[in-house]
């Protein structure tokens, strides 16, 4: 209310001056806030980056080094060599690659059968999907080991991969039905007219038109299989099949050297680990926020 | 024809159904019958009834302090990052030269691995050489020794959490939300008089509140999961001061072998989630507006 008293005088007084006046001070505010989040935000990459390249002496200092007098590029091969990250990257990469594509395929499949095929109980399915949505894993995080155990499949990478090929996550399937739904049954028609299976006038005719929906969902699946944390942690044993997240966490636990600090290293292997992430998010920027609007506005 | 429709359609859809029954269903009821049992994985699950619920809710304190903890993390988490998301999107919303730039900023911690996210932010506030004490020290705050003390450990995750959630998914879904409220609207407003605050609460409140009501229930369900961040970060302490109630589950089922009592505790942490969802479900109807079915998809899909 304060505000809105002091421009109006001076907007009175300016006439076409005072709109542009109120249009600046609301810039200066824009700036200065998106300033401070933007510090917030980024703050702690810059330090993060500045931490991982410095030296021992630096880490440790206080007042704090903002900038390393020297910049230390080998704690990074440090940081890569001191545990096996090498192998934790072979692991992520074999685990995401795998589960991206088996959830992007199965869940363009079913969402492919929810939006255009008529059959009973197709709501009710539909309604099991969404309900999937709420169920923590928490719920079933003990028979699912106990299965895995009785697979034989505790400490391989397995139990990170198959899941992902059985419908591959309520939230995609239902993504990429509301997708398909958009898009005029009359294509589908045409193509079945001149002979067409249904699973050509999936692959010929659906999956071109929704192939931003269906980049998507791989780039959500990507930093989800990626960035997971909990799952390897308990299906996951032996460090040769660590993935990155969890070669993290057995870096973090690792005892340092004697005499030196180990954060300058660990703040190198968390640049490593991120940087997979960043650059994915980087490249396929207008995917994030395309997806995230599909998906949230439904709710 | 109709016929071969259908079957090709439950074909279509058998891979869900088959991991629905297989990684959904089955581990549902399988934690149903062994949260009825004593198990420690050797040997076979042994019946008692009730006993694993009664010792949870009567003989263990670990169970209603990690469960009480959860809710203080959740009720600081969820109502300062629904707020602060909101606000940022509101900033966003503004229209300023570089908007896209701040929202990449803002987004960039939301996409950052976890485990990465929680060891920059041990190092930020490490009580005595860490830069954030450093920052306050300037402005004359002696800084608190943040996880290392049982006071300061669970608002650290709080800060953690902030972080790395507020200019994530949930602020694009507001920034979504915003954008979808016609011009018009504060236009009329303005000429009636409203000020900011009274176009903030009488225009955009109600016209995004569906999308307030989405955030606030996914909110709220991933703070009462609390787990990894507190796991990585702090290892539940100092003193049980983040022991929260997944990560009760967690020790209970992986650390000491209690695959029964975990079982009673997933059932009673499903029963919780529930509860809260359909209650505030039930508690929309009264502040939840829906604008005419345009908001919605279901309207436009028939």
């Amino acid at each position: 209310m304060a505000e809105r008293v002091g421009a109006l005088p001076r907007a009175a007084q300016a006439g076409v001056g005072a709109g542009l006046f109120v249009r600046l001070r609301a810039g200066i505010a824009f700036y200065l806030l998106a300033g401070v989040l933007t510090l917030f935000f980024l703050g702690p990459f810059i330090w993060t980056a500045s931490s991982s390249l410095k030296q021992p002496n630096e880490i440790t200092a206080y007042p704090p080094v903002f900038i390393p007098a020297a910049l230390q590029f080998e704690n990074y091969a440090r940081a890569w060599t001191k545990v096996p990250f090498l192998t934790f990257y072979l692991n992520s990469l074999i685990v995401t690659v795998l589960a991206v594509l088996g959830q992007t395929i199965s869940a363009t499949l079913v969402a492919y059968g929810f939006a255009r095929f008529r059959f009973p109980f197709r709501n009710a399915l539909f309604m099991l999907v969404i309900a999937t949505l709420i169920v923590p894993w928490e719920v079933t995080i003990v028979p699912s080991f106990l299965l895995y155990k009785w697979l034989g499949w505790l400490d391989t990478l397995k139990p990170l991969i198959v899941p992902s090929w059985f419908g591959g996550s309520p939230f995609f399937i239902f993504l990429l039905r509301q997708f398909f739904m958009t898009i005029p049954r009359e294509f589908d028609e045409a193509a079945e007219m001149d002979g067409a299976s249904s699973f050509r006038v999936l692959w010929q005719i659906l999956v071109p038109l929704c192939l931003p929906a269906i980049t998507t969902v791989a780039i959500f699946s990507f930093l989800q299989h990626w960035n997971e944390f909990i799952q390897p942690l308990i299906f996951l044993n032996s460090p040769e099949n660590f993935t990155v997240s969890l070669g993290l966490r057995f870096f973090q636990t690792t005892p340092a050297d004697p005499g030196e600090p180990k954060e300058h290293l660990l703040m190198a292997a968390a640049v490593i680990a991120s940087i997979p992430c960043i650059l994915l998010f980087f490249a396929a920027q207008r995917f994030f926020v395309r997806g995230i609007v599909m998906s949230g506005i439904k709710g | 024809m109709g016929r071969r429709r259908a079957l090709e359609g439950y074909l279509y859809i058998s891979p869900f159904l088959a991991g629905f029954l297989v990684f959904t269903a089955y581990p549902l009821l399988a934690s149903l019958y062994l949260s009825f049992t004593n198990f420690n994985i050797i040997g076979e699950p042994q019946w008692v009834g009730l006993e694993n619920y009664v010792r949870a809710f009567t003989d263990d304190t670990l169970f209603w302090s990690s469960l009480g903890r959860t809710g203080r993390y959740t009720l600081l988490a969820v109502p300062f990052g629904v707020l602060f998301s909101l606000g940022a999107a509101m900033l966003l919303n503004q229209g300023f030269a570089g908007t896209s730039v701040f929202r990449t900023f803002f987004f960039l911690p939301s996409i950052t691995p976890i485990i990465a996210s929680v060891l920059i932010w041990i190092w930020i506030l490490q009580p005595s050489v860490g830069v954030m004490n450093y920052l306050l020290s300037l402005v004359g705050i002696p800084g608190p020794p943040w996880v290392q003390s049982t006071t300061w450990a669970l608002p650290s995750l709080v800060i953690l959490s902030l972080w790395s959630t507020v200019g994530g998914s949930r602020m694009i879904v507001f920034l979504a939300g915003l954008q979808g409220v016609p011009r018009e609207l504060y236009e009329a407003a303005e000429i009636d008089g409203a000020n900011a605050w009274q176009r903030f609460v009488n225009v955009t409140v109600p016209l995004i509140s569906p999308t307030i009501f989405f955030n606030l229930v996914i909110s709220i369900i991933g703070a009462l999961s609390v787990f990894s961040v507190a796991y990585i970060g702090t290892q539940g302490g100092p003193a049980y001061a983040t022991y929260f109630y997944v990560y009760h589950l967690y020790a209970s089922a992986f650390q000491y072998s209690l695959m029964g009592y975990a079982s009673a505790l997933a059932w009673i942490f499903l029963v919780v989630v529930l509860v809260l969802t359909v209650a505030q479900f039930r508690l929309s109807d009264r502040w939840v507006f829906y604008a005419g079915g345009e908001s919605t998809d279901r309207g436009r899909d028939g």
